[in-house]
């Protein structure tokens, strides 16, 4: 290994800029002539559009245009497509009501677009908004998961009775009930997966532009997957060429998947720029990104685990409802399905598990992917059952899960929820992290904690996630409208630097680091000579961009495919050069050699000829400049243990985190310190969600109740403790680097882990996240005041 | 937000008179709470008039046992300053817990007291020390001078000068901080010392309130023990989504119990 090479902890390349404020975000760029957009957003859930005035917006100064539903409509631009088909229980595909990028005739969540003024300054945009007078006719609104397929809710779609969006299902659910019939107990949970406001810490933004000359458009989008933008924009929405239509994707600041999706506002830009003949931008305000972004989670769900004598589990049943939000989202239809139930057998052995999971429409924001996207609601459900399980049958957490593990002779093991885990050794993750917790010390430290009057709980989350997303015919068998591959190019310059162009996305994970490593590691080429390239359709093959925790693994994989590629004609060419044979020509740390002699070439050197073939092999092509495409033979399993442990004060009920053990299992690293930076910033999310963070709407109103920092509370670095992190090491199986990606294992594991210490402290089962200062002091002392 | 003029005083007596002659004038201190609110477009003052420039009415000074702190000195200043630190360190410790870094390097006491969020931290200090409110007008006792949630007994046109808070011979702040937003769900200053025994509770209720009990107790004896038994009812005070009457309630007396261990 090299200081710079596969394996060493190389500072991020990326960071000088953004330490120094040099970063080039999409409201750092400016565009000649350049107009702004503000939307007219609805404040109420749920309302009848009667009539929209736009005569004094459009009178005032400065304004150049007013837009409506009405006026796109009259362009014919479609509707926001949802990229994932779900099929129902019945094969019938999942409703889907149209989500125009400006109401036609209804409002359905506060925040909704109804109109756009565009003026010459974002002031005058947003004073003439008050101009607009919007004729409402409001109506009752639906806003709480729970209620919405009541009898009585509101409804918020013809083409969805009932706010039904779908009723899938997975696994045989007969089979499930005989499972339970022989069952020496079953453990039942009932869990609610807390809805999350993603918050990037750059606000979406976007400036379309018309280029009238070349009839062609671009857009700058806050984008973590500009080509997938670019496909849904004109494929789906504006019915523009592919041609027509560039998006760059510049420095994002964070995405945490609420930036995949294709939104209305950059929809709009986009569509404004041929109506206004100038470039029209527009940046998100934070309250509009608390109400626009799509959220996260929002699952209420009933889970039951069987067990034989031993605590063997004999199947698992998990009965689950999604909240969609008021529209479908990009791939908001995947995630409590293919995302979710497809984990629902963690690291267990669990034969048999039915799962049935209802979609409903509220009159909230829409909701999609978000860090972890499916799993970490799967892993909440499995990690809560299996520690109430081990509670109730009086087994240590730790035995319990040991007991169920798959093993790791048991690999490649089929699931009965469809996926097949290639690798794993999960054992050796626990045990890893019983060790670094010391777990046998924790009577000790928990006697400690009493006696200064506090209460000490351990909880453990044994996850697993899919990630490497994802092989193009297995998603597409399952209602994916895309292939989920990703792409490389990798071109030699002729003085021997090397450009990488990726379809992947940097919004935060280090790309430019990670790959520059892998590209450094592979070529021979010093790191500082190599580039990576990414977020710009006019110069990069077609990409599928980050989430899943697939850059790597996929996005990494198409970079050393293509670095392979360079490598065979460059063996070619270096063999000429030194007139030998293909077959006799080695290649090791950027030379090639002639075995058994003193000859050698650098491949700078052979790069120079490939550009200057004076002295060339025929039949070979000039340049030096290979792309290659990579789609995945399946998803890959990372997979962990994290133990949290926790000190309350039951005075106040305040939870403080004292320790927290992280040991995952990523496959082969690139870079250790990027990936721990990956692992902290993920559990601080599952922290967050476990501890502080909750999106809260109005039951009645449908108003955002939690619409600022002032009320949605994001961990701050004080409420987290110094992370210990540790890794096991089991290589996947079927991409060439044995990686399996990193980005999401946080965030999955540690919402479980951090209740389940909670409830371990408080010596409860169950309770809901987040887990507030008062819910834990009602729970802590709630002998004591049922007594009073 | 919408358009105003904004004025930049060098003088109290320029400030007033800028507000004198202004259709719908406000102050401009800090801004930590104006700001916000003008860019939400809930305010829309015709003037506004700004502080910041004023000399006289920025620092710390000792005078006759009482430190005088000046309207516009910033919550930073105070928690950094060597006299609060030493003199009344409670009231060090309770500027250092507002906000974040920015907050306190823009907020100012007199912002924030004539602003009288209930759940700031501040009056629980200004009644807690028994301090006095200096206008360009008066002199405002502490107990007269927060009369409800978002009021003051100020008049309009009137500013805060200064607050001079006499040397306690004790004095401990405590504070249950709103998770989010860092204000008090529940704040306890418990002083003794020449303003008497005192004892002030910000963010249970609409305003700054002292608590009798307590303060009787303390008289007999400033030890936490002594007020083990206090309590308040829940009754009026505040609720939401993140603290209920009853929690706040227990609060108080768990806060006020840790503000007499903490008092030095």
């Amino acid at each position: 290994m090299t200081d710079t090479g596969i394996g060493a902890s190389v500072k991020r390349k990326e960071d000088f800029r953004f330490l120094t404020g040099e970063g080039r975000y999409t409201d750092d760029i400016n565009r000649p002539g350049q107009l702004h957009a503000y939307f007219v957003r609805s404040p109420h859930a749920h309302a009848a559009v009667k009539s929209v005035n736009k005569a004094d917006a459009e009178a005032a100064e400065g304004v150049v245009a007013v837009f409506t539903g009405a006026d796109m409509a009259a362009d014919n631009v479609g509707s926001l497509p949802c990229g994932w088909v779900v099929n129902d229980r019945h094969g019938e595909p999942h409703k889907a009501p149209p989500h125009f990028p400006l109401v036609r005739d209804k409002v359905r969540y506060v925040g909704d677009h109804v109109a756009v003024v565009i003026a010459k300054t974002y002031a005058a945009a947003r004073q003439a908004a008050e101009l607009v007078e919007v004729d409402y006719d409001e109506l009752p609104a639906v806003a709480e998961t729970g209620k919405a397929r009541d009898g009585s809710a509101a409804l918020l779609h013809e083409e969805a009775p009932g706010n039904l969006c779908y009723d899938w299902v997975l696994g045989d659910e007969a089979e499930a009930d005989a499972a339970f019939a022989k069952a020496h107990h079953v453990t039942r949970v009932d869990l609610v997966n807390n809805r999350l406001i993603p918050n990037a810490m750059e606000p979406r933004a976007a400036i379309g532009e018309y280029d009238m000359g070349t009839d062609s458009y671009t857009l700058y989008s806050t984008s973590q997957n500009p080509h997938l933008l670019k496909l849904i924009l004109c494929a789906f929405v504006l019915g523009l060429n592919e041609n027509k239509l560039r998006v760059i994707a510049p420095d994002v600041g964070g995405g945490f998947g609420s930036k995949i999706f294709c939104y209305a506002e950059e929809t709009v830009c986009t569509w404004a720029a041929k109506k206004v003949k100038a470039p029209v931008k527009w940046t998100a305000e934070r309250t509009e990104s608390f109400t626009s972004d799509a959220h996260g989670r929002d699952h209420i769900t009933h889970a039951e685990l069987a067990m034989d004598e031993n605590g063997k589990f004999l199947g698992m049943k998990v009965d689950t409802t999604a909240n969609m939000g008021a529209y479908l989202s990009s791939f908001s239809t995947s995630v409590p399905t293919y995302l979710y139930a497809t984990l629902l057998a963690g690291q267990y052995t669990t034969p048999v598990i039915f799962a049935n999971v209802k979609a409903v429409f509220t009159n909230t924001a829409p909701v999609d992917a978000y860090r972890g996207a499916g799993r970490p609601e799967a892993t909440y459900v499995v990690e809560r059952l299996v520690e109430v399980a081990a509670r109730e049958m009086g087994l240590d957490p730790a035995e319990i899960r040991r007991r169920n593990f798959i093993q790791p002779d048991q690999f490649p093991y089929q699931t009965p929820v469809a996926l097949q885990y290639d690798i794993g050794d999960y054992g050796a993750s626990l045990d890893k992290a019983l060790e670094m917790i010391d777990y046998d010390g924790f009577a000790g430290r928990r006697s400690a904690s009493e006696a200064k009057g506090m209460l000490r709980g351990i909880g453990f989350s044994a996850y697993i996630e899919a990630c490497g997303i994802a092989p193009s015919a297995v998603v597409g068998s399952l209602g994916a409208g895309v292939g989920l591959w990703e792409s490389a190019q990798v071109r030699f310059n002729a003085t021997g630097s090397v450009s990488v162009f990726t379809g992947a996305h940097s919004h935060g994970q280090g790309h430019e680091t990670t790959f520059s490593q892998l590209v450094s590691d592979t070529l021979g080429v010093p790191i500082e000579n190599v580039e990576i390239v990414h977020g710009d359709t006019g110069s990069i093959p077609m990409g599928m961009g980050t989430y899943g925790s697939r850059s790597l693994a996929v996005g990494g994989s198409a970079i050393s495919r293509a670095c392979d590629k360079i490598i065979e004609k460059s063996r070619k060419i270096a063999a000429h050069l030194m007139e030998a044979s293909v077959d006799d020509v080695e290649f090791e740390n950027g030379t090639f050699r002639v075995a058994g002699t003193d000859k050698e070439k650098s491949i700078a050197e052979v790069a120079f000829t490939a550009y200057v073939p004076h002295n060339y092999p025929e039949g070979v092509e000039p340049g030096l400049d290979e792309t290659a495409f990579y789609d995945p033979l399946n998803f890959t399993y990372p997979s962990g243990v994290h133990i949290c442990e926790v000190e309350i004060d039951p005075s106040t009920g305040v939870t403080e985190i004292v320790d927290w053990v992280a040991v995952d299992d990523f496959g082969k690293i690139i870079n250790p310190m990027v990936v721990e930076g990956q692992v902290h910033g993920g559990i601080a999310q599952g922290v967050g969600q476990a501890l502080l963070e909750n999106c809260v709407y109005d039951g009645d109103s449908g108003q955002l109740l939690t619409g600022s920092y002032m009320d949605y509370c994001m961990p701050r670095a004080d409420d987290l403790p110094s992370f210990r992190v540790g890794m096991t090491e089991t290589p996947c199986t079927h991409n060439p680097l044995g990686v399996k990606g990193c980005g999401e294992a946080g965030a999955i594991a540690a919402p479980a882990a951090t209740i389940n210490a909670i409830t371990n402290a408080l010596g409860i089962l169950s309770m809901d996240m987040p887990a507030s200062p008062e819910k834990v002091w009602r729970l802590a002392n709630q002998q004591k005041m049922a007594a009073e | 937000m919408y358009d105003f003029n904004h004025h930049r005083p060098g003088s109290v007596a320029e400030a007033a008179s800028a507000l004198a002659g202004a259709s719908d004038g406000k102050l401009l201190a800090g801004g930590m709470t104006l700001i916000a609110t003008l860019k939400q477009r809930l305010a829309s003052p015709s003037d506004l008039i700004d502080l910041g420039a004023i000399a006289e009415l920025k620092g710390i000074k000792e005078d006759g046992g009482a430190l005088v702190i000046g309207a516009m000195t910033t919550h930073a200043t105070v928690a950094n300053d060597a006299t609060v630190k030493a003199k009344i360190p409670a009231l060090a410790a309770l500027a250092e817990g507002i906000g974040d870094a920015q907050v306190r390097n823009c907020g100012t006491i007199g912002g924030s007291i004539a602003n009288n969020d209930p759940a700031a931290d501040y009056p629980a200090a200004v009644v807690g020390l028994g301090a006095t409110v200096h206008t360009d007008k008066r002199q405002i006792a502490a107990d007269d001078f927060f009369t409800g949630m978002f009021e003051t007994a100020l008049d309009e046109g009137e500013i805060i000068t200064a607050v001079s808070f006499p040397i306690p011979e004790k004095a401990g702040y405590a504070k249950f901080a709103n998770p989010a937003s860092r204000y008090a769900i529940v704040g306890v200053m418990a002083a003794s010392g020449p303003a008497g025994t005192r004892v002030a509770v910000t963010g249970a209720g609409p305003s700054v309130f002292r608590i009798g009990d307590a303060e009787a107790a303390l008289g007999s004896g400033f030890s936490a023990d002594a007020v083990s038994g206090v309590t308040v009812g829940a009754d009026g005070l505040n609720a939401d989504m993140h603290a209920s009457a009853d929690y706040r309630a227990h609060l108080v007396s768990v806060m006020l119990r840790r503000a007499v261990e903490s008092a030095s």
